[in-house]
């Protein structure tokens, strides 16, 4: 514990130069089975779409390990104008008994001087209900944690401020 | 769930509200953030290896029409966690400004000149004792409109995994003795001071290389895993 951590500092609005890879949203590949698109909207508390942030994901794989060889289980997806993002993925597996299939999220941008925090649930899910994280907060949190099923898989937007704000956890 | 954690540090991180630095006033969260408990999925993290760098990918003035204006340093230093132990094998990004405080990008409209010859972007992976090194040229600075008359200390932004998800950091390392830093709110929100210097390198004399190039020495220090749950 000598040395004290390093402060985090905003990643500005030009991280796209060292941080935008080509596959960065490519959890997996194409052709994988169970491919789904996940993403949403970033959203500022004007309700204004948030035209550069980053968003990244880590997740089990659909048998619920994390770090399985073969499976980045990473992605990584820089806003476009109007503030959405997405990547190609599969919907994970339960990682742990007891605890719903769920993402990890952070988010980087200008004016975020260290990222937020955030998981993704999915709806439908038995294993909600009985999830230790989503049991602890109340009702309109756990609402805005939960993706919403469409053609092709989930949508997710992020409400950095304001009504409907995201439940950011500090990790 | 009872497994270790990454122990926190919050006297040493920025406020998320800071009003100083105006993008933050509809971007931070307005309520607390939320205790996560011991998930398997926050103290794990992605592995990014050989596959995502270069063998050039450390030279920042390499890769460019010819050599990038500006002075060229050598900057590095030692990825470790809180107890000092090292990060090996982890990826390292940067990205920064040229010489003339103009980044690559095309949102930049500081009316600075570009340089053909420099990017402005770098990545590499520590050794087995948490080592990386880069070559670059000295960012200049930049006006950024936060307030009247605002300009940016010289800084080269930094992008570091760690081991787990709970490591992740993004930061910037200035240089040392900038006048600018009394006056710049991103710096500032770190609040402190001890705190503050862990953002500043130091000059090092000992990994200059004599009629080339100045290095800089900057360490960087992830969260550390708890012995023993805290919950």
């Amino acid at each position: 514990m000598s040395p004290g951590t390093t402060p985090s500092q905003t990643v500005g609005p030009f991280f796209s130069l060292g941080l935008a890879w080509a596959d960065g949203p490519h959890v997996v590949g194409e052709a994988a089975e169970g491919a789904i698109r996940l993403g949403g909207r970033v959203l500022d508390g004007a309700g204004d779409g948030v035209p550069d942030a980053l968003v990244e994901t880590w997740q089990a794989d659909r048998d619920g390990r994390l770090g399985a060889p073969g499976f980045r289980g990473f992605g990584r997806c820089p806003t476009a104008a109007d503030g959405t993002w997405a990547v190609r993925t599969v919907k994970p597996g339960s990682a742990e008994p007891g605890h719903a299939p769920h993402v990890a999220v952070s988010v980087f941008a200008r004016g975020l001087l260290r990222r937020v925090v955030t998981r993704i649930y999915f709806p439908d899910e038995a294993a909600n209900a009985a999830d230790p994280v989503l049991a602890a907060l109340d009702a309109d949190a756990q609402a805005t944690l939960v993706a919403t099923a469409v053609d092709g898989g989930y949508a997710f937007d992020i409400r950095l401020q304001g009504p409907g704000e995201t439940a950011f956890f500090a990790v | 769930m009872e497994r270790p954690g990454f122990r926190r540090d919050d006297e040493s991180q920025p406020a998320l509200d800071w009003a100083d630095y105006r993008s933050t006033r509809l971007r931070a969260p307005a309520r607390a953030l939320r205790p996560l408990g011991r998930g398997l999925t926050e103290v794990t993290g992605p592995l990014l290896g050989e596959d995502r760098v270069g063998p050039l990918d450390h030279d920042l003035t390499r890769g460019g029409e010819g050599q990038p204006l500006g002075e060229r340093i050598i900057v590095h230093g030692r990825v470790l966690e809180d107890d000092g132990r090292p990060v090996r094998d982890t990826l390292v990004e940067v990205w920064q400004a040229n010489a003339a405080g103009r980044y690559a990008h095309t949102a930049d409209r500081h009316p600075a000149p570009l340089d053909p010859s420099f990017e402005g972007a770098g990545r590499c992976l520590t050794d087995g004792e948490g080592r990386y090194r880069f070559v670059t040229v000295r960012p200049g600075a930049y006006p950024w409109g936060n307030h009247d008359n605002a300009w940016r200390p010289a800084h080269i932004h930094f992008s570091l995994f760690g081991r787990a998800f709970a490591q992740r950091l993004v930061t910037q390392m200035y240089f040392p003795g900038d006048p600018l830093f009394a006056h710049d709110p991103i710096f500032n929100s770190v609040r402190d001071a001890a705190a503050r210097a862990r953002l500043v390198a130091a000059l090092d004399l000992s990994a200059t290389e004599p009629e080339w190039a100045l290095a800089y020495r900057f360490d960087l220090v992830l969260r550390g895993r708890e012995e023993t749950p805290s919950e």
